[in-house]
């Protein structure tokens, strides 16, 4: 399979999975397909930034949170509506990634440090969260149940199944554009070999700033979404590592740097979070676990993911024809 | 093509470059020749948009284009291939060629692929493998081609000998020569005077910021004093 592919496949996936609650009629299953579009759309913001800019953050959860805390805090404080607190969420992402991007782009920080500050201000989010008195603090914030379209919440999960398939759908769309285009190709340029990039009249910082500031919007729109469908926010829900973790999962295990990869990963993960969920009879963490020895034997046999995996298959057979 | 007149640059309180004048014309080969330390790599920044000059002007294909950004500058036809040959290595061979052409559209892309790849046919039976695994000679071949690939008017080779067995030296400046009769400006940057020497029309010597010498390369070949002192031999 070839990341044209790929893209068709994780589309045409998409289109087949829309009626699928209306067809089998079970909670379980919406559930899970909220969790796998939330995931996949949150790795996409990430495989953006990291995987077609080379650009590895490990605080994608500075995005997630400062998006669900937004909506939810013009919501509950300002009383705006929920679809304004939405695109300001979006908006709020995209500050933070300006932040964040100038301070450490603007000082050339790459690989590891890059990734080190933003888990930094992750950290720092969460700890100025669970402080101020606007955020809740360390209680959180619980928005009241109120189902109806222009308060953007659903009587019926369908309706969040929906709009977790769109945003997922979107962030396909958007990716997509991204390889396909101009700055894509400056992406790959400036993961591949800064220097060669210059060369060929690239301006690294330009285009990282670009990246990350698309990055962070999309992450989020995944924060708000999840306030939305769970109603309940706290600094350690929405700043914690464990959603940067999530954001740079599903990607690296899906295949980093192509369109279909955080789906497909996203989609694997959440599948082996069930299982071993119910395997280990509920015991908490289980999934964690899981995931780690995933992501250990993903680095070690399968750098380019499951993604790289398929064009390896082609490549074999097409040697073989 | 290029006029250069009375260009200064430098980094910080340190100023490198104290009043070049340089031209290059259609169809030339013209060496830029001078030691570690003399101006070179940051002439060649200053010519790129990498770095703004200070003072003075470089004028492209009539217009000046001293301060603006390298996209500009590239957008215009002035292309670097840089030193190091700075080639993608885990991309393929055709990766890399056509992330030289990424501004342009994919019909053109193509086109300039196939007129690549017909002037290396070394690199067309490589196209799918990854550029690390070229030799040296290819990287460099690489790197060039992956300047055409821009549709340059000017290319800058800075340093294309660098690291080379001396038959492939002569092969990459050979190459370089070809492209000039096809009317191309080429500017030369080389420290491998004698090689850069036998394929330029004319060239200049870089001192410590300045030019410290001009003319056709056969003159400067001849000059005892010259060769004495700028040139090493």
């Amino acid at each position: 399979m070839n990341p044209a592919q790929g893209e068709r496949a994780a589309l045409v996936f998409l289109v087949l999975a829309a009626p699928l609650p209306w067809l089998v009629d079970s909670g379980t299953l919406v559930h899970f397909g909220i969790m796998v579009f939330q995931a996949a759309t949150l790795g996409q913001a990430w495989n953006i930034l990291g995987g077609m800019g080379g650009q590895f953050s490990f605080g994608h959860a500075a995005f997630f949170g400062a998006g669900a805390y937004t909506t939810a805090i013009l919501q509950l404080r300002f009383g705006v509506d929920a679809w304004s607190g939405f695109f300001a969420a979006i908006l709020a992402g995209a500050v933070v990634a300006l932040v964040i991007g100038l301070a450490s782009f603007r000082f050339g920080l790459r690989g590891s440090y890059f990734a080190l500050v933003t888990l930094a201000f992750a950290e720092v989010l969460r700890i100025l969260a669970n402080t101020l008195e606007i955020t809740g603090a360390g209680v959180g914030l619980l928005l009241p149940l109120a189902p109806g379209l222009e308060r953007l919440q659903f009587a019926d999960r369908r309706g969040y199944y929906l709009l977790a398939l769109f945003l997922c759908a979107a962030s396909l769309l958007v990716a997509r554009a991204v390889a396909g285009s101009r700055l894509g190709a400056r992406l790959v340029a400036v993961r591949e070999n800064e220097e060669a990039a210059s060369a060929l009249g690239v301006d690294p910082f330009a285009v990282k700033m670009r990246a990350i500031l698309l990055s962070g919007a999309m992450a989020a729109s995944v924060g708000a979404f999840y306030v939305q469908y769970f109603l309940y926010l706290d600094p350690h829900i929405a700043f914690g590592p464990q959603v940067s973790v999530e954001a740079l999962l599903g990607p690296i295990v899906g295949g980093p740097g192509t369109v279909a990869g955080p789906l497909a990963g996203a989609f694997l993960l959440q599948l082996l979070g069930e299982a071993s969920r119910a395997l280990a009879g509920g015991a908490t963490g289980a999934n964690l676990v899981v995931y780690g020895i995933v992501l250990i034997l993903i680095v070690r046999f399968l750098p380019g993911g499951l993604a790289g995996l398929a064009r390896a298959r082609a490549e074999r057979a097409g040697a073989g024809s | 093509m290029l006029e250069v007149r009375e260009l200064r640059a430098g980094y910080g309180p340190v100023e490198i470059l104290r009043g070049v004048d340089l031209d290059v014309a259609k169809g030339e080969v013209v060496a830029l020749l001078g030691a570690n330390g003399a101006g070179k790599t940051t002439l060649n920044r200053t010519l790129s948009g990498l770095l703004r000059p200070r003072a003075g002007s470089i004028r492209f294909a009539g217009e000046p284009i001293g301060g603006l950004s390298a996209e500009a500058v590239l957008a215009r036809g002035l292309v670097h291939v840089p030193e190091g040959r700075r080639i993608f290595a885990n991309l393929t061979v055709r990766e890399n060629l056509l992330l030289g052409a990424y501004r342009r559209g994919r019909a053109r892309r193509r086109a300039n692929l196939e007129r690549v790849l017909a002037l290396f046919p070394r690199l067309a039976e490589r196209l799918g493998q990854p550029a690390g695994t070229l030799s040296g000679g290819e990287q460099q071949m690489l790197a060039i081609g992956r300047g055409l690939m821009a549709e340059p008017s000017l290319l800058v080779l800075d340093e294309p000998s660098l690291g080379l067995a001396p038959m492939i030296v002569r092969q990459v400046l050979e190459l370089a020569a070809g492209l000039a009769r096809d009317g191309l400006a080429v500017l030369l940057v080389e420290q491998n005077v004698v090689q850069a020497l036998a394929v330029a029309r004319r060239a200049y010597v870089l001192e410590q910021g300045r030019i410290a010498a001009a003319g056709p390369a056969a003159e400067l070949l001849a000059d005892d004093r010259l060769r004495r002192l700028y040139l090493g031999l």
